[in-house]
């Protein structure tokens, strides 16, 4: 016993060495698996609420181009709106008509893009009705999904992290694929596992594609920049140019689909029978 | 006794602070961020306080994690550079450093710099790696090492050269 005690204090700061670089390395591997409930994140009140007040300060640097942005989608969605074809046919009975998506806006405090695994801070939580795994988008596309929330903020896993995998789609034709990022550009991310009988054409648009209960069909992405088949010729590999700049991302939209809880429920059932 | 607390406690939370506000953000040429916060390791006060450093390097890297959602990425490369420091310290200043005579803001530019660099190399190629988890991205970690590490000991002397107290 004695000697176990000395050997401890013979070597207690190796032992705490070893003890907090244990820890550190749990909190980092836990950081490199999606979705496991992060103890160190920025959604909590201490580095929220710093960001929050650092953002007030540098807001006021990007005002113009945000601006621009709004009157950008302002002017998009009026032209949809004047252009519509007779919307007085079109009967709308509000009775039945069931809503299956609630947007709600929020203010992004913190983005990264230069790591491998990138993160956004949102000014907004659970408080503004928030969860955990809602789609996040901005006027021009997609930027990414919920991950972690608090009572005030939430963290985003941004399209650019590596653990990021959204199902996406060839606007023209359907042919779906998974969209990834494997670092580097900032401006372009993969699209793999495309069918190689897919009608693929440098500039064709990709959309988000209607498989995941996250973001809705048709959401903008980007357009392909450059593409080939795989050494087995089975599947495409598509660089695509993404719509949104995601180094100056301002206010976005957080998607919720209230039908969710319900086709989840109904694959559970599906999968639990067979 | 309580002058340096104060002072290394307004240090902690000052590089803290400038870290994540500042040097977060830099992406100088995309890619290449500057970490002077571990400049608090290596300024704290050299003497018998081994687990004091340790735990607080802990912490310091804990902070910058929590706000940039890494993990305990920085964390591990801190605990690991405080734990390898006296070593450092003794091979670099030799008997100076067993009399507890070292003092880096009277040290010659030479040592200095040598300390600084291998404490900063260290931490940023651990952190790193830590951060990509792959072997196969080797040449990306090292050529990131070496850009933002250059980087970090630019900024190190400058504040050092900045924030030195001159006695008359």
């Amino acid at each position: 016993m004695q000697q176990i005690v000395n050997f401890i204090i013979k070597y207690r700061n190796f032992l705490l060495f070893v003890f907090l670089l244990f820890i550190s390395l749990v909190f980092t591997i836990q950081s490199h698996s999606y979705h496991r409930s992060r103890f160190v994140n920025s959604a909590n009140f201490l580095s929220g609420g710093i960001y929050s007040g650092l953002d007030d300060i540098t807001t006021y640097f990007d005002l113009e181009t945000h601006n621009e942005q709004l009157v950008e989608e302002n002017n998009r969605l009026r032209a949809r709106l004047l252009n519509t074809r007779d919307s007085v046919s079109q009967k709308i009975d509000t009775a039945t008509y069931h809503k299956r998506f609630q947007f709600t806006t929020a203010k992004v405090i913190n983005n990264n893009y230069t790591f491998k695994d990138n993160f956004l801070t949102l000014r907004a939580g659970s408080k503004n009705g928030l969860k955990q795994d809602l789609g996040v988008i901005t006027s021009k596309g997609i930027v990414g999904i919920v991950d972690n929330i608090s009572k005030n903020y939430a963290t985003v896993i941004s399209i650019l992290n590596s653990n990021s995998q959204i199902n996406a789609k060839l606007k023209k034709s359907n042919h779906f694929g998974i969209l990834v990022w494997k670092g580097g550009d900032p401006n372009i991310v993969d699209l793999i596992d495309v069918q190689s009988k897919a009608p693929v054409k440098m500039g064709d648009t990709i959309v988000t594609g209607g498989k995941s209960t996250i973001f809705p069909e048709g959401i903008g992405i980007g357009t392909i920049n450059s593409f080939e088949l795989d050494p087995s010729e089975n599947f495409y590999t598509i660089k695509v140019k993404l719509f949104n700049d995601m180094t100056n991302v301002g206010h976005v939209y957080v998607i919720e689909n209230l039908d969710r809880e319900e086709i989840k429920m109904l694959e559970q059932q599906t999968a639990d029978e067979h | 006794m309580n002058t340096s607390i104060t002072r290394n406690i307004i240090r902690f939370v000052f590089l803290v602070l400038v870290q994540i506000a500042i040097f977060n953000h830099i992406n100088f040429l995309g890619y290449i961020n500057p970490y002077p916060y571990i400049l608090f390791i290596v300024l704290f006060p050299i003497g018998d306080n081994r687990g004091l450093l340790l735990f607080l390097s802990f912490l310091l890297g804990l902070s910058v994690d929590m706000f940039s959602n890494s993990g305990g990425m920085h964390a591990a490369s801190c605990v690991t550079i405080a734990f390898l420091r006296p070593w450092i310290l003794q091979s670099i200043f030799g008997i100076a450093y067993e009399y507890n005579a070292v003092k880096i803001s009277k040290a010659a530019f030479g040592e200095r710099l040598l300390y600084i660099s291998i404490l900063v190399f260290t931490h940023h190629l651990l952190l790193f790696f830590l951060e990509s988890f792959n072997f196969s991205d080797i040449i990306y970690i090292l050529k990131k090492t070496l850009f933002s590490g250059a980087f970090t000991i630019l900024l190190c002397l400058l504040f050092l050269t900045l924030f030195s107290v001159k006695r008359k």
